[in-house]
Formats: C-alpha cells, structure tokens, sequence
C-alpha cells in the first residue's frame, strides 16, 4: 500500500490507492471500515438485514468502479461514500433514478495539492467533534433526518414533536454546525 | 452569463442532501447546482455533514461471505448505466429526464410551450417555453413550485430571474411573470401539485393540457 503523507487520513490514503491504482488490500480495509457502518445506517432507515447488506455491496461496488471520480480536493472519503450511498439506497429501494449534479471535470494533469487535502481532513474532524457537542435533542435530530430517511413531518409523527420544533431544531443544529465549519475558513 | 442571485434555500439544499426530497425537486435542485458554484459548496458540506453521521454511526456486523463475495465481483465486467452529460442549455439532470433527446414541445397557446419531463403522484416536473414579452398566465399554485430558468430571463412582481435563478413559489405567491426582451424564456418547472390557473383557460381544460 502506497505510503503518503503521514496526516492525511487513512480513508483519504485508501481511496486514492485505489483510485490510482486499483489497489486491492486498500480496497479491503475500506470494506472493512465502511460496510458494517453502512449497514447500521442503512438498517437504521427500517430496511431488514438482508436487504441492506445487498445494498452495503452495491455500494460498496460502485465506490470500487466510480473511485477515479473521487476528488479529495472537494470531498472527504466518508463524505464521498455517504452521498454513493444515499444514491443507490434511493435508486435501489424507492426504485427511482436520483437526479445528480453534473460531475465537475478534473484538470487531469493537475498534482495532487496535499495542504488542500489535509485542510478538508481536519475539516472533517472538527465536523465531528462539532456534532458531538451538539445538543442531545439537536443532534438526534440531524441524526434522523440524515438516516432516518424521514421528513419533516415523519420526525414530527414519530417523535410527537411540533412540526415547528423539528424544523428549528434541525436548523438550529445546522446552523450551529455551519458557524464551525465557517470558523475554519 | 450573469450571476446567479436566487439559490436554493438551505433546507431544501439539506433535505436533498438527506434524499428526502420529492423527485421533481430533486430535478430542479440537481440541475441548479450543475451551474451554481455556491450551491454546489453548500451540497458538499451537507454531504460533509453525512459522512461525518456515517462514520459515527453504531456499526452492524455484516455476514462472512459478504467480502469476498465483492471482492469476487471486483473484476466483472461492467455494464454502466447511459451517463447523460449537459447539452446546450440543458444541464445533466434534464437531458437525463429527456433521455438525451431533445424536448417535445406541445403548444399551450400565446406561443407559450410546455415539455413534460415526469408526472407521478408526487408531482411533476416539466420544461416551459416562454416568448420574449409574454407573460405566463397569471396563476396561483397548491403546494410548492421551483422555477428554474434556462435560458433567457423572465421578471414578475418579486425580482428578475435570469439563467441558473430558482424561484420558489408557495400557496401565497400570486404573481405573472413576463419573460424579458430577448431570447425566449426556458424555464424547468417543478411542482408537487397542479397549477391553478386564473385566466388562461378554464379549470375544466386543465386536466386535458395537463398544467
């Protein structure tokens, strides 16, 4: 397995091996880190076992086929594979085609710029202890609607909460949320 | 072109993010974000937000075979799904609803022309052509439109909306829009119920014309 820069993230290292070279080794370990995460977050929108882990594979697969796509200048590994996963549980469940954004062209020739990379690597991480500080009620919230595969007004039902109060709620976590990511701009 | 002033609203950014939002909107944001910088920034920190609940979710085992079964599928081939990429004034997301065919334009009347692009219980979405100096009817909506304009520019009593420009109407919003001096209007429409219409053509028509 290719050796880089030491701080990037190892998910970042993993993908980019094989992205780049279609490294095999790389490609278990992120298995080994994502599937069994996919499929609690999959099982967690109410989908039975054997059915997500049918989807923990086709996503699985298509981070393997769709990997020269990936841009750690834009995007964090975990990132990257939530919105595959997202796609392909919406393509898969509600048998529809998810409309996507267009895929922005790489500049093919350009070198990897690893401040850039590492810049998005600590995002992440102060994405994470971010969410941690969140409120209880805030971030079970976020949780919800991120996972749950509800809306608004399933949250409101399933929780016996006020429309209103989810809606704030979920903003007020998102916003707290953005200011920290702010900050770090 | 000039720039972009009307975006999509942050919780309907985070809503598509999460994969709740209905099909039609979907579309429009999908097709917004193809030519907006900004909202495409906003996109990838909701997705940033994903990730980061993916990572900390409680991990399930998943079944023995499950790995090396993928790892046994790693090099079979691949059989990818048409890939439609922008053309013209249409983004990826439309020429995806058009399957890479041009739209097909049914006259409304007034020179006004309209492209269905889906129709389900959820709503529709569909493409509409405005000459330049005609108004679209004046109409008041159930539900939620988003307006998404394509090529040339239309003004209505809220603000001008030119290329990449969402409008967002709800129930309150009354309004004619009249499209600008210059290339027609066109416009990808979504809505999650039918128009109403107030002067163009009678109620009873509508279901015929499917607006």
């Amino acid at each position: 397995m290719p050796q880089q820069s030491p701080q990037m993230s190892q998910m970042t290292v993993w993908l980019v091996a094989v992205r780049d070279e279609r490294d095999r080794d790389a490609f278990g370990s992120l298995f080994d880190y994502f599937a069994p995460r996919l499929k609690g977050f999959i099982m967690r929108s109410g989908t039975g076992a054997a059915q997500a882990e049918e989807i923990v594979q086709d996503v699985m697969l298509t981070v393997w086929r769709k990997a020269t796509m990936f841009d750690p200048h834009r995007a964090q590994a975990s990132a990257w594979i939530y919105q595959i996963a997202r796609n392909r549980q919406i393509d898969i469940i509600r048998k529809e085609n998810r409309p996507v954004p267009d895929e922005l062209a790489q500049d093919p020739g350009s070198e990897p710029d690893a401040s850039q990379i590492l810049a998005f690597d600590q995002e992440a991480e102060q994405l994470k202890s971010a969410l941690d500080q969140l409120q209880p009620d805030q971030k079970e919230m976020i949780e919800k609607a991120y996972m749950g595969d509800l809306t608004h007004q399933e949250i409101s039902v399933q929780t016996g909460l006020p429309l209103g109060t989810v809606k704030s709620r979920i903003r007020l976590g998102l916003n707290r949320l953005r200011k920290e990511l702010k900050g770090l701009r | 072109m000039s720039a972009i002033t009307h975006h999509i609203p942050d919780d309907m950014m985070a809503a598509y993010a999460a994969g709740t939002l209905p099909h039609p909107f979907a579309m429009v944001v999908a097709a917004h974000v193809s030519l907006c910088e900004d909202c495409r920034a906003t996109l990838e920190s909701y997705h940033a937000v994903g990730g980061a609940l993916l990572e900390q979710t409680a991990d399930i085992a998943v079944s023995s075979g499950l790995k090396s079964n993928l790892m046994a599928l790693l090099d079979d081939p691949v059989h990818p799904e048409p890939v439609y990429e922008a053309k013209g004034i249409y983004p990826g997301p439309v020429m995806e609803a058009l399957k890479g065919r041009q739209p097909r334009w049914r006259t409304l009347g007034m020179g006004v022309k309209q492209s269905i692009l889906s129709e389900t219980d959820g709503g529709s979405a569909r493409l509409l052509y405005i000459p330049a100096g005609q108004a679209v009817p004046d109409h008041s909506h159930n539900g939620l439109e988003l307006t998404l304009v394509l090529q040339g520019s239309f003004s209505d009593e809220t603000g001008r909306f030119g290329v990449g420009d969402v409008e967002i109407g709800d129930e309150d919003l009354e309004h004619t829009p009249i499209a600008d001096a210059g290339d027609a209007c066109i416009c990808l429409a979504a809505t999650d119920a039918p128009l109403r219409f107030n002067a163009f053509m009678p109620r009873l028509l509508q279901p015929l014309f499917r607006i």
